[in-house]
């Protein structure tokens, strides 16, 4: 219990350094911590189906997609969001995001392991190909630029500082929030279904319910995501849709360590700092990040949040480490039939 | 006017089936054997339409051109399952976001060998000029990859329910624990079946070349269309990969010609009602 008060303090002195740090830089870092505190929220919203409920997502970049060209369009459109009903756009957003994972979720949920991860692929495709073709919506491959962002009361988030601090308060609501869930009975419930899921049904949880709305919060929280994502990014594009960005965030997820919340942010700042850095330094960044990722899943499936684990075990017995290996693809083996 | 739209529709789409078929009959095998999807499988259709493309610009000829490259990426294949996939067998979510991460890579040094410019593939000579059957005209390199497909199909076909390795690939998608224990070399079989999986999805890229042309996306605009293949005819499945294959190319291009904007969207539907009533797909042999 003590170590566990100790992590959470540790994840509020790291946040509170961010809050005192990030606004006494430049504005380029203010833009990137921005930028990667918005889509943190899509991949701490994978991670509770991934980390805590054992379902591979390849679709979550639609539930950005659909809050961010909701966004677009009802700013662009109807000139509705740029004023106090930004908040309106926010709830608008987290909706749609549920509403849309509602009705997938219906189609996904009664498969499981890899025929989930293909259809949730599958299915996220097929809002790409909505938003890639539907041009009269959604610009087609343009997109649709957002021109200005909210403005209300005395506060105007054009000013980057003021937006940073708006997308980081929305964070650690969002993170306090999944942070409660996950730790719930509800959560628990989540956790065991991931590790045994027959014995759940057998004591009496109905583990399709249990499943169906742990997708729908997370498909809510990408939805709100996708809000954030939309004015922080400044224009909405089927690139935000596509099977790069769901993958992107599953490996962010898996980099910092599924099952954490935590891990997944850090997962997220990594990638993105590594972007921005090694897209100045060479021309051929993209294949770097690429290789991270199949490393990390070789090599570190824990990912780095599992890094003082292993460390602990490899000290506990440091003879035999493919026994360990086998046995612990023996576990596995036993879990999956 | 109007006879020769749908006509011609009509081929475009079993031809383009036929490409389906060629990319996701060998999917639907890696699937249905090992159990996993192996999502390299649009990039390596899309490496086979580069290797064609140089290849053909050093005046190969065509048919063997398609040879060679469907072997380089079948290679390809074997070094995915030999070196990568098996380092962590038994981990099967680990395994897809694995040959994820290698299609990535694929597709990022596609982007640096070959730049971000379409490459078209030329036809062969030969099959350049449109075959004219009582007035109407028909593309003939489409009716002849139709012709190939079709072949390719049979001598599948022949191979899985006509020989001994065929019963044995049959054998471990129905029950790998008791294939092992007969003694069948399961190992062994998994790379074969990358090997002729992967060789097939090269063929086809350099096939569709023609058609298609190689461009960067290419890889991602084929693989979800495999993907939905394999969800409509089920999972391991040859015939599901061919009942699918036709099934998909016929929507995807009539959407594409009737309705562009939803092009993607009209192949949703069909997707959505296998999911709900035939959850295992058409001629799913693998249990969900």
């Amino acid at each position: 219990m003590r170590s566990h008060r100790l992590k959470i303090l540790m994840v509020i002195v790291a946040l509170a350094a961010v809050a005192i740090v990030v606004p006494n830089t430049g504005s380029f870092v203010i833009l990137l911590v921005t930028r990667a505190l918005a889509f943190s929220i899509l991949v701490m919203s994978l991670d509770i189906l991934l980390g805590y409920t054992g379902l591979a997502s390849l679709g979550q970049a639609a539930y950005l997609g659909v809050g961010a060209y909701a966004t677009a369009i009802l700013a662009t459109k109807y000139h509705f969001g740029l004023g106090w009903d930004f908040w309106l756009v926010l709830l608008i957003g987290i909706l749609l995001g549920a509403a849309l994972a509602a009705f997938f979720g219906l189609l996904a949920i009664r498969a499981s392991g890899v025929y989930f991860l293909m259809i949730t692929l599958a299915l996220g495709q097929c809002v790409w190909g909505l938003a890639y073709r539907w041009n009269s919506l959604t610009g087609g491959d343009n997109g649709i630029n957002l021109r200005e962002r909210p403005k209300f009361g005395g506060i105007d988030l054009a000013n980057e500082l003021t937006f940073f601090f708006l997308v980081f308060a929305v964070f650690c609501a969002s993170l306090a929030l999944m942070y409660t869930l996950v730790r719930s009975p509800f959560g628990r419930s989540l956790a065991g279904i991931r590790e045994r899921e027959l014995r759940m049904q057998i004591l009496g949880y109905n583990t399709w319910l249990h499943k169906y709305i742990a997708f729908i919060i997370a498909g809510a929280f990408g939805g709100l995501s996708g809000v954030l994502w939309a004015h922080t990014a400044g224009i909405v594009s089927p690139e935000n849709v596509v099977l790069t960005t769901s993958v992107d965030a599953l490996l962010m997820a898996v980099l910092g360590g599924a099952g954490t919340l935590v891990g997944g942010v850090i997962g997220t700042f990594i990638v993105f700092g590594l972007r921005e850095f090694l897209s100045t330094l060479v021309p051929w960044w993209q294949y770097v990040l690429g290789v991270v990722y199949v490393a990390t899943i070789l090599y570190l499936p824990t990912g780095l949040m599992g890094i003082p684990e292993r460390l602990r075990q490899k000290r506990a017995k440091p003879d035999n480490p493919d026994g360990a290996k086998k046995l612990a693809s023996l576990h596995h083996a036993e879990k999956t039939t | 006017m109007q006879w020769q739209f749908w006509i011609i529709q009509t081929l475009n789409s079993v031809a383009f089936g036929g490409l389906l078929f060629l990319l996701s009959s060998g999917f639907s095998l890696i699937f249905g054997l090992m159990r996993i999807p192996n999502l390299a499988h649009g990039a390596f259709f899309m490496l086979g339409a580069y290797f064609g493309y140089s290849l053909l610009a050093r005046g190969g000829n065509f048919w063997l051109v398609a040879l060679v490259a469907g072997l380089g990426v079948g290679l390809l294949g074997i070094a995915l399952e030999r070196f990568v996939l098996r380092q962590i067998s038994g981990n099967e979510q680990g395994q897809v976001l694995v040959t994820l991460g290698v299609s990535f890579i694929i597709a990022d040094i596609c982007l640096l060998a070959w730049t971000g410019d379409p490459m078209p593939l030329p036809a062969p000579q030969a099959l350049r000029r449109p075959l004219i059957i009582a007035g109407y005209a028909f593309p003939t390199y489409r009716l002849v990859v139709l012709v190939i497909a079709l072949v390719a199909a049979v001598g599948l076909y022949f191979l899985m329910e006509r020989t001994r390795i065929g019963a044995m690939i049959r054998a471990g998608v129905d029950d790998m624990e008791m294939a092992r224990g007969v003694g069948i070399p399961v190992s062994r079989l998994f790379t074969l079946v990358f090997l002729l999986g992967s060789t097939l999805a090269g063929i086809g890229g350099v096939l569709g070349g023609p058609i298609l042309n190689a461009y960067p996306g290419l890889d991602a605009d084929m693989l979800p269309l495999a993907l939905i293949v394999v969800i409509l005819g089920g999972a391991g499945s040859l015939l599901g990969a061919f009942v699918g294959s036709f099934a998909v190319g016929f929507l995807y291009n009539f959407g594409i010609a009737l309705a562009p904007d939803l092009a993607y969207f009209v192949l949703f539907l069909p997707m959505v009602l296998v999911l709900v009533f035939l959850p295992q797909g058409l001629f799913g042999r693998v249990q969900l």
